[in-house]
């Protein structure tokens, strides 16, 4: 499909390199704000325009300021730190919950399947506004409120959707039999679980995992309104550093972030390739 | 099965007939797929669905009139407002009474607060009064209705009354209707003053631009769709990753990017100025309008778009197009009449998955939409983080959760919440 | 610079040792401020000398005072308050004592005297606005433009006037003071403005004068917006407080000039809520008596160009911290700065407030 045949006429020749450019300026669209922060993160100056230095890729002009701002600046770091403590706790809670339930939900006989499933993806659909101010009040009522516990918490609750959502798309795939024939041996459910169930479904785990880790990691309007200042958070730093000043630290830390996902991303697309390898289909 | 219950039933090994045996295995099955699911349901509704129930639960409740003037609300009982008569004195001394109760308590403030919502100006009325109300004497200082109006002639306005005996009870309608631009007048509903409306502006604003994102998705995800669908596989995995890669990238990183490329001394204006193609006096305004929000979001929220249209393109067989062309089909007509009806899922499912997920954003909005591009989501943030009237943010975001719940559903029907796949 | 330091840490061991023996404190101080050059000149002031005398404590700052209000009233109704002392303007502690979600202050007792001797009520003076208010600064909100880019404006009206100033304009996304210079400028007199805007007449008159400029603003929520606006270029002339535009002119040496024509009045000051627990409270008192002696709101002033609260610390007031410049001509109390000042009706707005933010957002969103 992608080449173009030898007999094609004129009109589709150009259509095809049409289509080409368009593609390509999507992309350019889809890229082109994460391309563009980061030289700007090296800017010698305190603003967010490109200098004339910058243009003339004089050396002058670039520096690494902005990221000693952010390695040595208390309020950034303690942030970093928070998010640090928080993501992975509230992972560890929504993975575990989760994939225990996406194991249920993959059972032959579900009663009110539709209904469960439909209340473990609704943090996904209820618009954050809602959320945020209901678990608000309600955290408040209960003295989670500005606690650590409370964050993690409701994190954990925003990422279960995306737990239970590739988990159960890995548990399609998985042959059931094995469980079976690991009985037929003479295995206890919780060693069929973890010696054979577990390792297949693990990829699924993982970057269930993953996508939990990056909305909290990335999480800011429930945040602002459960926790407190003792648990602010990098992108609750940045908002405030947004809506305050847009200062270049910002775009150095936004840079760092942007360095974290193309890992996490290489990390996930490792897994899928391995996940497909295990059963048995050819990488795609 | 009729041979079987001539003969009696079926046994299985331990002696029980096989039909009750198989329901006991299937039911043990079925509790243990919910002991499996149970503690995360559990998880959810505490952690979650209560939290929103209990928000939306604000949007009715309104104990706070009756708490705070108890003896008022029963004096009024008697009173009737289309009478034309101010209520009697009893009336007005149950207010003072309470006012006195509610001043020292320093509540007066807050029933005035709730009352202001439907009345303005009641507001000013019941402080002015409180601090004064403190300092009478309830058994001699009467007859309260010369001196409640002495101190604010509001006091002499039916309206007033009229407003606290329209909003005396438990629950209330009243928040739900200034939702809708509507208030409880003395004929029942009836809308409010132009100047004073907003809300169905809002919702309509945040329905027609969430639609304009949906679309703007489509136009732009389905060329991308299509050629990582038909690229051979290792070109399309490395195109996926520039997809992706936004889709993984904090949404404050790309609002804030969107906010410098945008602006009117921003790299898009400035490079257009280079060029040429723009004056320099007459910079495009890009930011802080509906123009800035649809960009931004639109490049937020593609990557919904194109994954779930990927998916659907990938199953489709390139031997339909090939035997379409050979039957005699132009590319148009190949493209449309066979290609596109079987993409048609794919694009449902991202347009629903997008719709959902526009009509809730906030920040983005907050940041690049000035004050034309902000959604009803902002509205509701202010009403819970600075004006204080919860019960109307809550009314608000019933409203917004009924849409968001009924687009839901249509797409569990359409799609099958099941099929959802990110990347 | 030095000096001072040493001294305010002679001053605060002086002042706490007695106390901390005393009872027992928090180690934890949740301050609750604005962000910015502002919070940094609080923290210069009064909390580094103030933790450099009690090692163990540790602040927390939490820029949430533009919501302190709402999230006050939801922690109060919770029970569960994690805020201890909170930054507030005027009018919101009105309204937080109104409502009996801030504490009261006893004034002469909780608050450290005058070096002279004069009890704090009367150094504070009139500017004690509300029994829970600690005054800290005398603010104003005026105009900054960028001196490059348009001619000098001498009244504030030129905001109205987008012929002889084109460009765009930066505001805060609120009523007050906009609602008070549009009728201002539509030729209603300075005396008469509050009659005027009690009508709903009034209140159409200065909305349609701000609808002749509708399109050419950029509303602000946060203090330091009109600062980068200007600096980028982004409006040509905005609103936002006196010290912000220091800071930008001062200190980062941007093209941009002050307009002090009908600047509007303020004070910022401290606001406890009620219901902590009472080593918390120790605490923040403490703090409290420190942190807003007639050194400390002098020390402030030092960092930004606002009036300090106290009478006795006007003639401490001297030169910037960095820059040595003399602060007192940039104050906006300053003779030249206040020729003619707008006077923000505290009452009026604290009646009104809900009826005009409603009708404001209705027109915002049209």
């Amino acid at each position: 499909m992608s080449a173009l045949p030898p007999y094609a006429t004129a009109g589709q020749r150009t259509w095809h390199y049409t289509f080409r450019v368009i593609c390509g300026l999507v992309f350019f669209f889809l890229i082109a704000p994460i391309v563009v922060i980061i030289p700007l993160s090296f800017n010698a100056q305190d603003f967010f325009t490109f200098t004339p230095e910058m243009l003339r890729l004089d050396p002058e002009g670039y520096s690494l300021k902005h990221y000693r701002d952010f390695f040595n600046n208390d309020s950034w770091q303690s942030a970093m730190w928070n998010s640090l403590k928080i993501a992975p706790m509230a992972t560890i809670v929504s993975v575990t919950f989760g994939t225990l339930a996406a194991i249920g939900l993959s059972q032959p006989h579900v009663p009110f399947r539709r209904a469960i499933m439909a209340i473990l993806i609704s943090p996904m659909i209820v618009p954050l506004i809602i959320s945020a101010a209901g678990m608000y009040f309600f955290y408040s009522r209960i003295g989670l409120q500005g606690t650590y516990i409370g964050v993690v918490l409701a994190h954990a609750a925003l990422g279960i959707p995306f737990v239970i959502i590739t988990v159960t798309a890995t548990l399609v795939g998985f042959d059931r039999s094995l469980t079976r024939a690991a009985a037929n041996m003479g295995a206890d459910p919780v060693t069929t679980f973890f010696r054979v169930q577990m390792p297949l479904i693990l990829p699924g785990v993982i970057s269930g995992g993953l996508f939990a880790f990056i909305t909290s990691f990335d999480e800011v309007v429930v945040v602002l309104f459960v926790g407190s200042a003792g648990q602010k958070t990098l992108p609750w730093q940045m908002f405030i550093g947004l809506r305050e000043q847009i200062s270049p630290t910002i775009l150095a830390v936004a840079t760092i972030l942007v360095a974290i996902s193309i890992m996490l991303l290489a990390t996930v697309e490792m897994l899928r390739r391995r996940s497909e390898r295990l059963r048995g289909m050819s990488p795609s | 099965m009729t041979d079987i219950s001539h003969s009696g039933p079926v046994l299985a090994a331990d002696g029980t007939p096989l039909k009750r045996s198989l329901a006991r295995a299937l039911r043990m099955q079925k509790l243990r797929a919910l002991m499996l699911i149970a503690p995360l349901l559990l998880f959810i509704l505490v952690t979650f669905i209560l939290p929103v129930a209990d928000m939306l639960f604000r949007s009715v409740e309104n104990r706070i009139v009756q708490d705070t003037l108890p003896q008022t609300v029963e004096a009024l009982a008697d009173w009737d407002p289309a009478s034309g008569q101010l209520p009697n004195e009893a009336v007005f001394a149950a207010m003072a009474a309470d006012l006195q109760v509610a001043a020292e308590q320093k509540t007066h403030t807050k029933v005035a607060k709730r009352l202001n919502y439907e009345n303005p100006g009641l507001s000013s009325v019941f402080r002015k009064s409180g601090r004064k109300v403190k300092k009478w004497d309830l058994a001699t200082d009467g007859p309260f209705r010369e001196k409640l109006i002495g101190i604010d002639d509001g006091w002499g306005d039916i309206e007033l009354w009229r407003t606290i005996k329209t909003y005396s009870g438990t629950f209330t309608s009243g928040y739900f209707l200034n939702a809708v631009d509507m208030q409880l007048g003395a004929e029942g509903p009836e809308i409010r003053p132009e100047n004073e409306r907003i809300y169905n502006t809002m919702l309509v604003r945040t329905m027609r631009m969430s639609l304009i994102i949906t679309f703007s998705c489509i136009v732009l995800g389905y060329p991308v769709a299509w050629i990582l669908a038909n690229l051979p596989a290792r070109k399309a995995n490395l195109l996926l990753i520039l997809v992706l890669l936004p889709f993984w990238t904090s949404l404050l990183v790309r609002t804030s990017a969107w906010k410098i490329l945008l602006q009117q001394q921003g790299v898009i204006n400035d490079t257009l100025v280079w060029i040429g193609l723009v004056d320099d006096a007459n910079r495009l305004v890009l930011i802080n309008n509906e123009l800035g929000t649809i960009i931004a979001m639109t490049h937020i929220l593609l990557p919904f778009m194109i994954l779930p249209m990927y998916s659907v393109m990938q199953t489709i067989n390139p031997s339909y197009l090939r035997a379409a062309k050979s039957l005699g089909a132009t590319d148009w007509t190949a493209f449309w009449r066979v290609y596109f009806p079987q993409t048609v899922p794919g694009i449902g499912a991202g347009s629903i998955l997008v719709f959902i997920l526009a009509v809730g954003y906030y920040i983005t909005p907050a940041l690049v939409g000035g004050t034309k591009g902000t959604f009803i989501s902002n509205l509701i943030a202010y009403h819970i983080s600075t004006s204080g009237n919860w019960g109307l943010g809550a009314a608000l975001g019933a409203i917004l959760l009924a849409v968001v719940l009924l687009l839901y559903w249509v797409y569990d029907k359409v799609v099958g919440i099941d099929n959802v796949k990110l990347g | 610079m030095k000096l001072s330091k040493l001294s305010a840490l002679a001053m605060t061991t002086a002042l706490c040792a007695p106390s901390a023996f005393a009872e027992e404190m928090a180690n934890e101080l949740t301050l609750v401020s604005w962000g910015g050059a502002y919070q940094a000149s609080q923290q210069k002031a009064y909390v580094e000398p103030y933790l450099a005398a009690n090692p163990d404590v540790k602040v927390i700052w939490d820029e949430s005072s533009a919501e302190a209000v709402a999230k006050i009233r939801a922690m109060n109704e919770a029970g569960n308050v994690t805020w201890d002392l909170v930054d507030a303007v005027a009018s919101d502690s009105m309204r937080l004592c109104d409502e009996g979600l801030a504490e009261e202050i006893n004034h002469d007792e909780d608050l450290a005297a005058a070096p002279d001797g004069t009890p704090a009520s009367e150094d504070f003076g009139d500017l004690i606005v509300s029994d829970c208010f600690v005054p800290q600064i005398v603010y104003s909100t005026t105009f900054g433009y960028r001196t490059d880019l348009i001619d000098t404006p001498d009244t504030v009206c030129a905001i109205f006037d987008t012929e002889k100033y084109p460009g765009k304009r930066s505001l805060q996304k609120r009523p007050i003071d906009n609602m008070e210079w549009a009728l201002y400028c539509d030729g209603v007199a300075k005396d008469d403005i509050y009659d005027v805007l009690s009508t709903d007449e009034g209140v159409e008159q200065a909305l349609a004068k701000l609808d002749t400029i509708k399109d050419q603003v950029v509303w602000w929520t946060a203090g330091a917006e009109t600062p980068q606006l200007l600096a980028d270029g982004e409006v040509v002339m905005g609103s936002t407080f006196n010290g912000r535009l220091f800071s930008a002119i001062a200190e980062q040496g941007q093209p941009i000039g002050m307009l002090w024509d009908m600047q509007s009045f303020d004070l910022d000051g401290w606001v406890v809520p009620a219901g902590l627990p009472a080593d918390r409270k120790a605490r923040v008192m403490d703090f409290l008596k420190f942190a807003t002696d007639t050194q400390r709101l002098a020390d402030q002033a030092a960092y930004i160009s606002y009036g300090p609260a106290r009478a006795s610390s006007a003639p401490l007031v001297g030169k910037h911290a960095e820059l040595g410049i003399d602060m007192a001509p940039h104050m906006p109390t300053d003779p030249a700065n206040s020729a003619n000042v707008h006077v923000y009706d505290y009452e009026w707005w604290a009646d009104n407030r809900d009826d005009l933010n409603a009708k404001f957002q209705a027109w915002l969103a049209k």
